[in-house]
């Protein structure tokens, strides 16, 4: 068990933080939250600065126009950005996180050479078009039709919940293929151009009040057949090879940023008085052993990770039921301190307690999760 | 950054594992504890330590783990020891373990375990008249008619200092215990049917054996990490955790039992007793807390921030 760096990881580290501290004091101001194109923008400008540096895609494979950087280069990569304040990766997050693993995995080469470079460089932006209406956790039972007519498949049928709909150039979509199939067996993975006829979209306010996920609406949408990664309603396994290549380090950054707001929560408390309230006081030190905790368990799984061992994905939902349950606890207890002003939207902090609460919810309910643990990690049967 | 265990430390684990089901497996730890069938069974006196074991125990090198090899210890550091007590844990191995693991190279026997130690943790004393030795200040001392079958107790009016390395091994136990807990429940929740089928086909009680496996592992992270780091603070987290994993752990896999669960005969009210009864050793969980909210304003201060 070690958890000392090697001198070419703290090299590393320490150019990435020189570099951190050249460039992010020339960044543009940051958009607000209800500026859609200027969020683009700055997700975008922020990407083709990680380019040209030559940090973008650190963690893809040398094949797909990554780095082919080791899991442990990508968590100081992700540490080191988070401590400097650097931009999350925002509109990137699904080009960067789902499509484009899935296109450098399963992708033909002409396929990965026209999606993945414009997602390194900055240049394009993904959604994913999963969910629908009536198909959320049991996302295989979706209904979304497309069928072949020539060169297209023809797709009609509606999304939900697409973050990031409203900016994005092309949405990873599953439709269905094969009616009459087992549910995972008539799916397929199509990429599908946002601006072609027929697409509505349809922003949705969430409860924080800004428009963060929309419904998308298909009419008889053409993709051409060339769009299709993978074989016709062979969609499901496409996808879920994607889960591989969460090694652990989905949410580096928002740890290492839940231990500076805690500091920053104490400082707070501190200022106003609420530091004497002895209960409030042994929570915030809770949360820090929490913290910390969370801390390990990601170096624990990337070291997992660059073993080669563990079941991928697996270790994910441990982390995240515990991590997402961990960051609502310290929006509460932020709530606290905060007193009245807790109610205030204009403290960030009450914002970020609304936003907390999807943690729970998205990419996997936690009741999903823990059927998953329980059932491939425990090996306890399956429900009926 | 390798955080995993080595090999050897796999096979050290494997070690404490195999002498630990060899010499004290289920049966020893029933015969230890007492009969299940009627009478006051629950009010039974404590049995004594087994010397011949604790003998073992040294010659294996339990207790000389860390003792440097040039005083005849094994020269192995805090990561070890702390896998040899989580062994120590699940097996719910009794006697002063900490106490003498602590005293290995400076009271004489100890390190070969032929001198039982014990020593005042918090304001307690575990195994106070079965021990060769005691160390701390015992002045004033009252028996308690301990929870735990296993652990004889008394307390003192005089609160020993903290000992952060005796904090983490017993941290290192608890998580044993917990893991255990866990493996338990599952185990019964694969076989026990009810309604025509096993009940961990139930969601309740696979979320119940979910939520105990992820405070095992946030647990097992922070425990190992403090023993790399042994800093004060990463073992103050670490008994936070393991505490937390280790009683919740156990009540919930008393409630996987049933009626089960509920009775003597069954193991689990033994890992809940001493889950109960090690959560008091040291300072206790609000001066753990406390440390840590303290480091909150410092370490804020020291980044700068
Ligand atoms: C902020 C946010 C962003 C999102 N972004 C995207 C996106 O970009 N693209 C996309 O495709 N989707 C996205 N989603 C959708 C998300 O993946 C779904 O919300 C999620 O999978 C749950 O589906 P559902 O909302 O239909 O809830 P349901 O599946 O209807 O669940 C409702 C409740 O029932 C419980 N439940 C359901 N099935 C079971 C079961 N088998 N056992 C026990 N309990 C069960 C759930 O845990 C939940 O509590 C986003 C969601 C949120 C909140």
């Amino acid at each position: 068990m070690d958890l000392s760096y090697s001198a070419e990881d703290e090299e590393f580290r320490a150019r990435l933080r020189k570099w951190l501290g050249e460039v992010l004091p020339g960044l543009p101001a940051k958009p607000s939250a209800d500026d859609w194109p200027g969020r683009r923008a700055y997700d975008l400008g922020w990407q083709r600065l990680l380019y040209d540096a030559g940090y973008a895609g650190l963690h893809w494979s040398v094949d797909a126009g990554g780095r082919g950087a080791t899991p442990t280069r990508h968590l100081i990569f992700l540490e080191e950005t988070e401590k400097a304040g650097a931009p999350y990766v925002g509109a990137n997050f699904v080009g960067l996180l789902h499509a484009g693993p899935t296109i450098a995995a399963e992708g033909s080469a002409r396929q990965r050479a026209r999606w993945l470079p414009p997602v390194l460089r900055g240049e394009e932006v993904w959604c994913q078009g999963f969910s629908e209406p009536d198909a959320g956790s049991d996302l295989a039972s979706l209904r979304t039709r497309a069928w072949r007519d020539g060169d297209d498949y023809v797709v009609s049928g509606s999304k939900i919940w697409t973050s990031h709909a409203e900016v994005a150039d092309w949405c990873e979509l599953l439709v269905r293929t094969d009616a009459q199939a087992p549910k995972h067996r008539g799916i397929t993975w199509l990429a599908m151009p946002m601006d072609a006829p027929g697409i509505t979209v349809r922003p949705l306010r969430t409860l924080a009040g800004s428009a963060e996920f929309a419904e998308v609406f298909l009419d008889e949408v053409r993709v051409p057949v060339a769009n299709r990664v993978g074989e016709e309603n062979d969609g499901w396994r496409v996808t879920m090879v994607t889960l591989s290549f969460e090694r652990g380090t989905a949410f580096v950054g928002e740890v290492v940023a839940c231990r500076r707001v805690l500091g920053e929560l104490a400082r707070e408390a501190r200022k106003n008085g609420r530091w004497d309230d002895v209960p409030l006081r042994r929570r915030l030190g809770r949360l820090n052993a929490e913290f910390r905790a969370l801390w390990r368990l990601t170096q624990w799984n990337v070291s997992e990770s660059e073993r080669g061992g563990g079941v991928p994905g697996v270790g994910g939902s441990v982390f995240k039921l515990r991590y997402s349950q961990a960051r609502q606890e310290l929006y509460d207890a932020a709530a606290e301190v905060l007193g009245p002003e807790a109610l205030d939207l204009g403290r960030e902090w009450t914002v970020d307690r609304l936003s907390s609460l999807s943690y729970t919810i998205a990419a996997g309910t936690s009741q999903i999760q823990r059927n998953i643990v329980a059932e491939r990690i425990l090996g306890l049967p399956k429900g009926r | 950054m390798d955080f995993q265990l080595t090999d050897d430390q796999r096979a050290l684990r494997a070690g404490v594992r195999e002498l630990l089901v060899r010499r004290f497996g289920r049966e020893r730890l029933r015969a230890a504890v007492g009969p299940g069938g009627g009478g006051s069974a629950g009010r039974r006196a404590v049995g004594g330590l087994d010397r011949a074991l604790w003998r073992e125990l040294g010659e294996a090198g339990f207790f000389a783990l860390r003792l440097p090899e040039e005083r005849g210890g094994v020269g192995l550091g805090l990561p070890e020891a702390v896998l040899a007590f989580e062994e120590a844990g699940r097996a719910l191995l009794p006697g002063p373990l900490v106490a003498t693991h602590l005293a290995a190279g400076e009271v004489p026997g100890a390190a070969t375990g032929t001198c039982v130690v014990a020593a005042v943790d918090g304001s307690l004393v575990e195994w106070l008249d079965e021990a060769d030795v005691v160390r701390g200040d015992v002045g004033g001392a009252v028996a308690l008619r301990s929870v735990d079958p296993l652990t004889p107790l008394h307390r003192v009016p005089r609160a020993a200092p903290p000992d952060p390395v005796a904090a983490l091994l017993t941290a290192a136990e608890q998580l044993g215990s917990a893991a255990w807990t866990c493996a338990l429940a599952v185990q019964h929740a694969r076989t026990r049917e009810q309604f025509g089928q096993p009940i961990g086909a139930f969601q309740a009680v696979k979320h119940l054996c979910s939520e105990m496996l992820v405070r095992v592992e946030v647990a097992r992270a922070a425990v190992y990490a403090a023993a790399v780091t042994g800093d004060p603070l990463d073992i103050a987290a670490a008994r936070l955790l393991a505490d937390e994993a280790a009683e919740r752990g156990a009540r919930d896999c008393l409630q996987v039992h049933g009626g089960m669960g509920f009775t003597w005969e069954s193991d689990v009210h033994l890992h809940l007793k001493r889950a109960w009864s090690r959560a008091r050793r040291g300072e206790g969980a609000a001066a753990a807390e406390e440390a840590l909210a303290e480091d909150l304003l410092t370490s804020a201060a020291r980044s700068g921030a």
